[in-house]
């Protein structure tokens, strides 16, 4: 069962073939069988789950409609709010926080009759490209299990790419979905910004965050894509379906684009510490297009070179705000003793928060303050919107732009945990796309000598998934990296 | 601008951002932040006198909705995950005659 795609098991189930009990409980044997190893779940909810299967079965045999994820176990990253179980963001702050309601994403797979079998770990609060920032756990890349499986969402990568279920949801603020999806060689998709609702996303980054799903096949994103996507009036930044309607983005995914043009940046190549093996996978994937019919398009994206530093300034400024609202006193980790009220917030926030959370929320306080503002918060958005530009000139020539989707394949655990620059630019094909809002796809194009997974990104216009992933299709449909998976 | 911090600007910031840290943690964040600070810098290289500053990537503005009373969480809800709890309220230690207020 393990073999087949979501979307088979998705058609399988409807057709009362393979029962969602018998799907859900291959998965709970894979989780006991394989989590130990690899720590990609943080808490499963196995009687639940099982549960709700059973009433699925029940419907389909009834015959009565379900929606389009009926009966199939996937997972979310455990920064989704759900009223079964705790929301725990990996923080120690939160590890006993069990959130009263569900978030949007949350609530859009229940009604497409998804089974959430469970929550995955990740760095804390978001913060990192590694997992290894989790206060909770470790999680190791299914490839090698000395190495790390990216981040943030590094758990639901790995449970995907282990085959502990089906897909999963992240989300992606600087590429922490494309990230880890590249290390563990799965499809990883982050939507526009405003395409998912983030109503219950314990927020990191505001003005970045988006949530998207991480799958074995492209199709499978897409399916993904097509349960959650939609307007939601308790998030402000959500768009309305009349400004740019949910699409179906299986209906054509089959249908190549005619007349491709693929923008590729030199800018992109000369990345300093670019793997070789990446590189020279990526361009295989650049002339496997051109063999298609694609033509492949110079372009120039001048500012690219300073997304780092432009999302290192907005990302730590705005989670200086967010995380505010660990105050000690609402919810979450109180200190036993404190010495006074202000000590309510200082000593509940030290002992709750990991060193990262409090570097970012360090620089992100600095940024903002008084005398410093303008030379740092206010120019990264300026730059930012030079970024945007870069992006907005290219696509008035291109389709799409390619990259790598990170400079490298899995590092070792514990290589960059020293030195946090180092971290922060395993992002750098990542994180303009963030900064610029519109959608990225990572997909598998090759295993380096060591046998592990190479990402190749590509990013389109605003609210052209349906486009991007016919693009991604292409490519999938003429290889066969996305049925490679790690030996057990 | 120097981008280099030192200790007692590290000091503020943990302060002002309501976080208590080691003398240990001082030292490393200094040198850490200073070396992130440094990184960022190459944004000065940049002219940007008249660039618009670009706060989030939609044309979206303000989403407005009328003034009306909707089901939220009940008290009980929202109580249930407080550290500590009198009753109906989030209980606090004392406030009034806190002389670092």
């Amino acid at each position: 069962m393990d073999q087949l795609t979501a979307r088979e098991l998705r058609d399988k189930i409807a057709q009362g073939e393979i029962k969602s009990q018998d799907a859900t409980q291959a998965a709970f044997d894979a989780i006991e069988k394989t989590n130990g190893n690899i720590g990609a779940f943080l808490q499963t909810h196995k009687e639940h789950a099982l549960k709700k299967a059973a009433q699925i079965d029940e419907k389909i045999s009834n015959g009565d409609a379900v929606g389009s994820l009926a009966g199939l176990p996937i997972a979310i990253k455990d920064n989704m709010c759900m009223d079964v179980g705790k929301t725990t963001c990996a923080s120690k702050y939160l590890e006993n926080f069990h959130a009263p309601y569900n978030g949007g994403a949350v609530e859009k797979l229940n009604q497409a009759d998804a089974v959430i079998i469970g929550k995955c770990n990740m760095d804390e609060y978001a913060m990192g490209s590694s997992t290894e920032n989790s206060g909770l756990q470790k999680t190791a890349n299914p490839w090698d299990t000395a190495r790390v499986p990216g981040g943030s969402s590094g758990g639901s990568a790995a449970a995907v790419a282990a085959k502990m279920c089906w897909a999963t949801l992240g989300s992606d603020t600087g590429g922490s979905i494309r990230q880890p999806a590249s290390f563990c060689g799965v499809v990883g998709l982050k939507p526009t910004y405003g395409r998912v609702s983030r109503y219950g996303l314990v927020a990191y980054g505001s003005s970045l965050d988006q949530i998207g799903p991480i799958t074995k096949t492209v199709g499978d994103a897409g399916l993904m894509l097509g349960a959650i996507a939609g307007y939601d009036n308790r998030d402000s930044t959500s768009v309305p379906e009349t400004d740019a309607p949910v699409l179906d983005y299986l209906k054509d995914l089959d249908k190549p684009i005619e007349n491709l043009k693929i923008g590729v940046a030199k800018e992109f190549f000369e990345v300093d510490g670019l793997d070789p093996d990446v590189a020279k996978s990526v361009k295989e994937a650049l002339n496997l297009y051109e063999s298609m019919g694609a033509k492949l398009v110079d372009v120039e994206l001048p500012h690219i070179k300073y997304s780092v530093a432009t999302y290192y300034l907005v990302a730590t400024a705005e989670a200086s705000s967010n995380l505010a609202r660990y105050d000690g006193v609402h919810y979450g980790h109180r200190t036993a003793d404190p010495k006074d009220y202000i000590d309510v917030y200082s000593s509940s926030r030290e002992e709750g928060f990991g060193e990262e959370v409090k570097r970012r929320i360090m620089l992100g306080t600095y940024a903002l303050s008084s005398g410093y503002y303008d030379a740092y918060y206010l120019k990264a958005l300026k730059v930012r919107n030079l970024i945007r530009q870069d992006f907005n000139h290219a696509f008035e020539k291109v389709d799409c732009l390619m990259s790598p989707t990170a400079p490298e394949v899995a590092f070792k655990m514990g290589d960059k945990t020293d030195n946090p620059l180092k971290m922060y630019l395993s992002d750098i094909y990542t994180i303009a796309v963030n900064l610029a809002g519109m959608p990225g796809i990572s997909i598998p194009c090759g295993l380096n000598s060591n046998n592990l997974p190479i990402g190749l990104q590509i990013i389109s216009p605003n609210f052209t998934e349906d486009k991007l992933l016919r693009i991604a299709n292409m490519f999938e449909s003429k290889t066969d990296h996305h049925t490679r998976f790690p030996a057990r | 601008m120097s981008h280099q911090l030192t200790e007692d600007q590290v000091r503020k910031v943990a302060l002002l951002a309501r976080l208590n840290i080691t003398d240990e943690e001082v030292k490393t964040f200094t040198g850490q932040l200073s070396a992130i600070l440094e990184y960022v810098a190459q944004l000065d290289e940049l002219d940007t006198s008249n660039v618009e500053p670009l706060a989030h990537c939609l044309p979206i503005h303000n989403a407005l909705r009328e003034d009306e009373v909707r089901e939220s969480l009940t008290n009980d809800q929202a109580l249930a995950n407080a550290p500590h709890r009198d009753e109906e309220f989030f209980a606090v230690p004392k406030v009034l005659g806190d002389a670092s207020a």
